[in-house]
């Protein structure tokens, strides 16, 4: 592998593992927070994407407006779902909490095929992000993934901002790590989590939403991404933003070379690396000793 | 009036599952459907279906004289639940015939159960090449292809026609996926051609960026790749956004284009691929099948509801030679092997193993169709590996 190739793909891998930051740090907030294991989190993705096609027609060229009023829409969505189920599931043994949210997956789907039937569909790239820039004669590397690698890091700092600058982040914080103590000190622990949880869609949803050009939208989408999420969840730390940005990365790297050098074996790559960081950090490379 | 209890629907669920047992005791038929009714494949399922109830309409709803009944199983395209649906139509329902499906992993499990049990049974779509190979039996049928059939046709043009000499295959790591590599390896080489490098990525991932940089590194002549539904949009796409169509042209199997074009929009376009059917033809038959399906689903055909379609012939073939007696199952197949099926892709005949020997056409994407542009391999038969008989 000569030096311009080797650097694509560290491009590569960088720009897959800021997405899967994207919808994981959606999951680590939620699981590490509000202590619920939520295997619906891969149905936020997929109806982030949806949200993208079916809003594609009705703004056209704009872009930026159609991910706003999409992120608006899965915040609202993710509030109400709260409300209406994960409400219930604070109290309840994990068993149950994968069981409701399993349900959840099904459900989603067949309301994705009743709605939106079960074709494979492409959403547009903006016009104004359309092309691609030569990448020294080797290929051309598309402006969009461009973008969209941009975005992610946009807003990994923008959530850093939040989590560790602002009040609410604050509240975040403390109500990871004790959530009785925080209700002691009279915050709302009941409206924390509600907005935590809409926030945690919303996030898995703009991941879908900017995916959507790239990958294009078909059913089932939201399963592959989930299990790699709770692998960079895992690795990084229940809880920790920081912890899962650095294992999207890793999850990247090793994912993008070990299709290159270990083509054969190239899907165990990740849960390998599990592995190893378990065995060495079980609490994951940020997460706090229990 | 009474009040509608529990109980009251538990007896009448319960009575609605025993009327049609009743029934069942007359001289119907009973041809059981083992489709994909629910989840990704499920309109291949439909087509499939819609395709053979159109077929026995056509012919007065009875084949040779005897009225049909159908009986469904949703297999969920779901290989660990395979062996469970079909003995539910095997043992519990007692079916004549059983037709599916489109996962090749579960028409496995059909083929081994219909092997012990003597069951008649006709597969309209899945391409495992084992189906008619090892797994070969003289009352197992195919109606659609094998995986080898359109990948080995492909490697030969590639090499003969476009002129190609290196070539880069990439798939998915799974069954179909290694069968189409490597007959395509098969025809290519045959021709002249070397495969230089085999590509594969874990089922059912679609992150492609890491292989096209190889691909653009290694500068072959060629790339044929395997992929289907969602998987096959996003590879194309991405394989046009890294301006690769540019420079190194992109072949497959119709699978690659078939159903996705609206998805792949321009990125598609002037890709050369191989299928059994094309959405052209443009023959009398076909065209009169197109017409008859159109106006009774009010949805146009594919190459799924032909191969429903051509399922019920060949039921009707047979079943016409042994005058509706199915357990006649020699002559059965003995008739079925001597016949020339009518269908709407162009009549083909049945090998000794029961794969379909049929023409294989080139067909070239334009605009939303995949267009014939010539006959890749003309009545081309699966080497049928592995079948003893």
């Amino acid at each position: 592998m000569d030096v311009a190739t080797f650097l694509v793909q560290c491009l590569n891998s960088v720009q897959y593992g800021l997405l899967l930051f994207l919808v994981a740090s959606g999951l680590t907030l939620i699981f590490g927070i509000m202590g619920v294991i939520n295997l619906a989190h891969g149905s936020f993705y997929m109806l982030g994407a949806y949200l993208a096609f079916s809003l594609a027609p009705a703004f056209g060229d704009q872009f930026l407006l159609m991910l706003a009023t999409g992120v608006l829409l899965s915040a609202v969505f993710g509030y109400l779902l709260e409300w209406a189920f994960f409400s219930f599931l604070y109290q309840r043994e994990h068993l149950q909490q994968v069981l409701m949210t399993y349900a959840l997956i099904l459900v989603f789907e067949e309301l994705r095929s009743i709605l939106v039937g079960n074709d494979v569909h492409g959403v547009k790239v903006p016009p104004w992000l359309d092309g691609s820039f030569s990448l020294g004669g080797l290929m051309s590397y598309p402006w969009y993934r461009l973008f969209a690698s941009a975005a992610c890091v946009l807003l990994a700092v923008a959530l850093y901002l939040v989590v560790n600058r602002t009040r609410l982040g604050m509240m975040i914080r403390a109500g990871a790590s004790n959530r009785d103590m925080v209700r002691g000190l009279g915050i709302d622990v009941t409206r924390l989590y509600r907005i935590v949880f809409a926030g945690g869609v919303a996030l898995a949803a703009l991941a879908g939403m900017i995916a959507a050009p790239m990958s294009s939208v078909y059913p089932g989408m939201g399963g592959s991404v989930l299990i790699v999420c709770f692998v960079v969840v895992v690795i990084g730390g229940i809880g920790s933003i920081t912890g899962a940005l650095i294992a999207s990365l890793l999850v990247g790297f090793v994912d993008t070379f070990g299709k290159v050098f270990f083509a054969e074996l190239s899907g165990m790559g990740i849960y390998v690396l599990m592995a190893i960081i378990l065995i060495w950090r079980p609490e994951g490379l940020l997460g706090r000793k229990t | 009036m009474n009040r509608l209890t529990p109980r009251t629907l538990v007896a009448a669920a319960t009575l609605a599952l025993i009327a049609p047992l009743a029934a069942a005791q007359g001289a119907k038929l009973k041809v059981g459907f083992m489709l994909p009714y629910s989840g990704t494949f499920s309109a291949l399922g439909n087509a499939i279906e819609n395709g053979f109830r159109l077929q026995v309409a056509e012919q007065g709803g009875k084949l040779a004289g005897r009225e049909i009944e159908f009986v469904k199983v949703d297999d969920e395209s779901d290989p660990a639940k395979a062996t469970d649906n079909v003995n539910k139509l095997i043992k519990r329902d007692n079916v004549d015939v059983i037709v599916g499906t489109v996962h090749s992993g579960v028409a496995m499990a059909m083929a081994r159960a219909a092997k012990e049990s003597g069951t008649m049974l006709i597969v309209p779509n899945a391409g495992a090449d084992a189906v008619t190979g090892p797994m070969c039996a003289p009352h197992i049928f195919r109606t659609s292809f094998s995986n080898w059939q359109n990948a080995y046709a492909m490697g030969a043009v590639v090499a003969k026609q476009e002129k190609k000499k290196k070539a880069i295959t990439i798939t998915w790591k799974y069954a179909a996926g290694e069968e189409m590599q490597n007959a395509f390896k098969e025809g290519f080489e045959k021709e002249g051609g070397e495969v230089v490098k085999t590509l594969t990525l874990p089922f059912p991932n679609v992150e492609f960026q890491a292989l096209l940089t190889e691909i653009a590194a290694a500068k072959p002549d060629a790339v044929f790749a395997f992929f289907a539904g969602g998987g096959a949009v996003k590879f194309v796409k991405d394989y046009a956004a890294a301006g690769l169509n540019k420079t190194i042209p992109l072949y497959g199997p119709g699978f690659l284009t078939d159903g996705t074009l609206e998805a792949q929009g321009d990125t598609a376009q002037g890709m050369l691929t191989t299928l059994h059917y094309a959405d052209n033809l443009n023959t009398p038959r076909d065209n009169a099948f197109r017409l008859a399906y159109a106006k009774t689903y009010k949805l146009q055909p594919d190459v799924y509801a032909v191969q429903g379609y051509d399922a019920a012939q060949v039921l009707a073939i047979g079943l016409t030679a042994v005058k509706g007696d199915i357990s006649k199952k020699a002559e059965f197949a003995a008739a079925v092997e001597k016949a020339k099926i009518d269908s709407p892709r162009g009549a083909f005949t049945l090998s000794k193993a029961h794969n379909p020997v049929q023409d294989i056409y080139l067909r070239k994407v334009d605009g939303k169709e995949n267009k014939v542009v010539g006959v890749a391999a003309k009545a081309l038969a699966d080497p049928a590996r592995g079948c003893k008989l």
